[in-house]
């Protein structure tokens, strides 16, 4: 299938929202406007952005605790988020969840998770449903490499497989669970050959590639969509950040963070999209306005939000009225 | 309302059955559900009517199944999932602690969670300390469960009933030595409101609060104890997750005396909580401390010997009841 201009410039335009929303984000953490744990996606947009341009809005992600890139991937709204991170009552949760978890309905996203592999279950229940009810939608569950040594994860593909589900499993492996390198923690090369204990299909893709992550995912989905099960997609990246801010990242030496940040998937994409005729200089230069414009907004309209009120910390626990 | 005595299991699938015949999104996941309809065959037959589609055999996989049963349910599907001993809740301890009872609460109150989950409690036929729990306290200490304890066919299948149809996650508790009592259940469809006591025998001068099977074993202390001229009123909350304060405190206000029966473990058990809240809210109609008559928090030993130990039974009812009511 021909990939068309249209598609290549939202898909960058995307890529640069989460670079942009994560780069102030950074700085906003360090200013002590967000409080809490924050994950930074930086350097791994190629992944959402691949899988969730290869998605319809009624199908749905669980996402996980580096989540604000599949928020935006699947048209999340900058500003609910931001005013979530600030802990605002205007923001996608109330302030009840903050980073780690934020989900919109409307839009697919089943919500962020602060357990690895916590929320790959519950995507594979999401696949359980359109199942039952016979439509054609289609889960996705993001989790890191990591979280390929939960149980949660075995026990879901093996539930997925077993009865044809309609749910994509991405790997996003970074190689790094937390600070341990994913080498000493796991004996297989490659994490897409787990796939095959449970005659899955599995398959490994350079996930700094956007175009090659939407088209294996165009490709899974469509597999998944007439029935005929899951796929385990690992995407190969790195994080230009640490493991949350404040990590001391020792684990991996400048060079190889330099090195990681030769690999950004957002030059890559730039560079195609310019050396391929897609788009002009000025056509991306006016994206990157546009993302910066985008963002500046969201933390305009965070700043000037309201807190949540301090007994509404008793509400929403049931949808009963007592908690 | 014409009745008919049936089994503590039968109204389980009767509660079951007219639900799923009622609401196309109910359906039933679980280990040995179709073949064995659960190993106390509470299920038998509904695999036959409803077939593959409604009713799920799963793997031995509980984070798993516990977790899509909680997926499913916050698109809109009414899963009941069957966690076949309520010992085995740490197998599925993130699903059952991090995601189900959290999910509303963190997401804003975007979405909700009809997720019941059935589970079998308690000790009585040494099944030894993995499979003789009765930790729904554990259950109730978490935010975001309700928690359903009956003690007869007809609370049985009135409160499943409602727990179906409630649009939060329900953990519905069968007590292993109730499944196969019997008692009236109406003809007619009814359900029970969570949150209200049943006040199960009437009485002027003990409240004992008495959940699950210790109803009947305080009920038949009752009889002891009226021999001796002492009259308990037996409160039954049927839900802990909500509690019936009022029904509780206003049985201790006429009475003055409590003693809780609880068969989990007594350290910060449903019984310690009970007894706070007494505490708190009646504190001056109370003419003597509150008792309660619990399991030690000690495993659940195999041999019936020492099961019949740790296990509260008449005997410890009746001597807890004679201490509170003679307290001067």
């Amino acid at each position: 299938m021909e990939i068309t201009k249209e598609t290549l410039l939202e898909m960058y335009r995307k890529m640069q929202l989460i670079r942009y929303f994560e780069a102030r984000t950074k700085e906003l953490f360090a200013a002590g406007k967000v409080p809490g744990f924050v994950h930074l996606y930086s350097g791994e947009e190629g992944i959402a952005v691949g899988v969730c341009s290869a998605l319809r809005q009624n199908d749905y992600i669980g996402s996980t605790h580096r989540g604000h890139g599949h928020c935006i991937a699947k048209g999340g709204d900058v500003k609910y988020m931001m005013a979530e991170l600030y802990g605002k009552e205007t923001g996608y949760c109330k302030g009840k969840g903050g980073s780690m978890h934020i989900a919109d309905f409307d839009l697919g996203i089943l919500g962020a998770c602060g357990i690895v592999g916590g929320s790959i279950p519950l995507s594979t229940g999401a696949a359980l449903h359109f199942k039952y009810n016979g439509t054609d939608q289609v889960a996705v569950t993001f989790f890191g490499d990591g979280a390929t040594n939960q149980g949660s994860f075995h026990e879901s593909i093996n539930l997925a497989a077993i009865w044809d589900l309609p749910v994509i499993f991405v790997c996003e492996n970074n190689k790094y669970a937390e600070s341990t390198s994913i080498s000493s923690v796991m004996k297989v090369e490659k994490i897409s050959e787990r796939a095959s204990g449970y005659g899955v299909p599995g398959i490994t893709v350079d996930g700094n590639d956007v175009i090659a992550v939407y088209e294996t995912t165009l490709e899974v989905v469509e597999r998944a969509r007439k029935g005929k099960g899951p796929t385990l997609v690992e995407c190969v990246t790195c994080r230009h950040q640490g493991h949350y801010e404040g990590d001391s990242g020792t684990y991996r030496t400048k060079e190889m963070v330099e090195e990681c940040k030769k690999r950004c998937p957002i030059k890559r994409l730039c560079t195609f999209l310019q050396e391929e005729g897609f788009s002009s200089k000025k056509e991306i230069e006016d994206i990157d306005k546009s993302v910066e414009k985008e963002v500046e907004a969201a933390i305009e309209f965070a700043e000037k939000s309201p807190w949540p009120k301090p007994e509404d910390a008793l509400t929403d626990v049931f949808v009963s009225p007592y908690y | 309302m014409s009745t008919r005595e049936i089994l503590f299991l039968e109204a389980i699938r009767e509660a079951l059955r007219e639900e799923m015949r009622r609401d196309e999104s109910v359906f039933l996941m679980g280990e040995d559900l179709r073949i064995w309809g659960s190993p106390m065959g509470q299920l038998q037959g509904l695999w036959e009517e409803f077939g593959d589609r409604r009713v799920l055999d799963t793997p031995i996989s509980e984070t798993g199944f516990v977790g899509a049963g909680a997926g499913a349910a916050v698109l809109g599907s009414r899963p009941v999932v069957e966690l076949m001993f309520i010992d085995f809740f740490g197998i599925a301890g993130d699903q059952i602690y991090n995601q189900a009872p959290k999910l509303r609460y963190m997401f804003g109150g975007r979405m909700k969670v009809p997720l019941v989950i059935r589970t079998v409690i308690g000790a009585g036929n040494s099944a030894a300390a993995h499979h003789s729990a009765s930790v729904y306290s554990i259950i109730a200490h978490m935010p975001g469960w309700k928690c359903v304890i009956p003690s007869t066919p007809y609370d049985a299948k009135g409160l499943l009933k409602t727990a179906v149809r409630d649009d939060d996650p329900v953990m519905y508790c069968e007590h292993k030595m109730l499944v196969n009592t019997k008692g009236e259940v109406p003809e007619e469809e009814y359900t029970i409101p969570f949150g209200e006591a049943s006040i199960k025998r009437e009485g002027a001068d003990v409240t004992v609060v008495a959940l699950g099977w210790m109803v009947h074993k305080t009920l038949k202390a009752a009889e002891e104890l009226s021999k001796e001229g002492i009259e308990i009123e037996v409160v039954d909350p049927r839900t802990i997750v909500p509690l019936d304060r009022e029904t509780i405190i206003n049985s201790v206000k006429k009475t003055g005396r409590l003693v809780i029966v609880d068969e989990d473990h007594e350290r910060c058990g449903i019984g310690s909580e009970i007894s706070a809240i007494v505490s708190e809210e009646a504190f001056r109609s109370l003419s003597a401390p509150i008792k309660r008559v619990t399991t030690p928090t000690v495993p659940i030993p195999f041999s019936p010997v020492l099961e019949n130990a740790v296990i509260p039974n008449e005997e410890r009812i009746v001597k807890a009841v004679r201490e509170v009511a003679s307290f001067a």
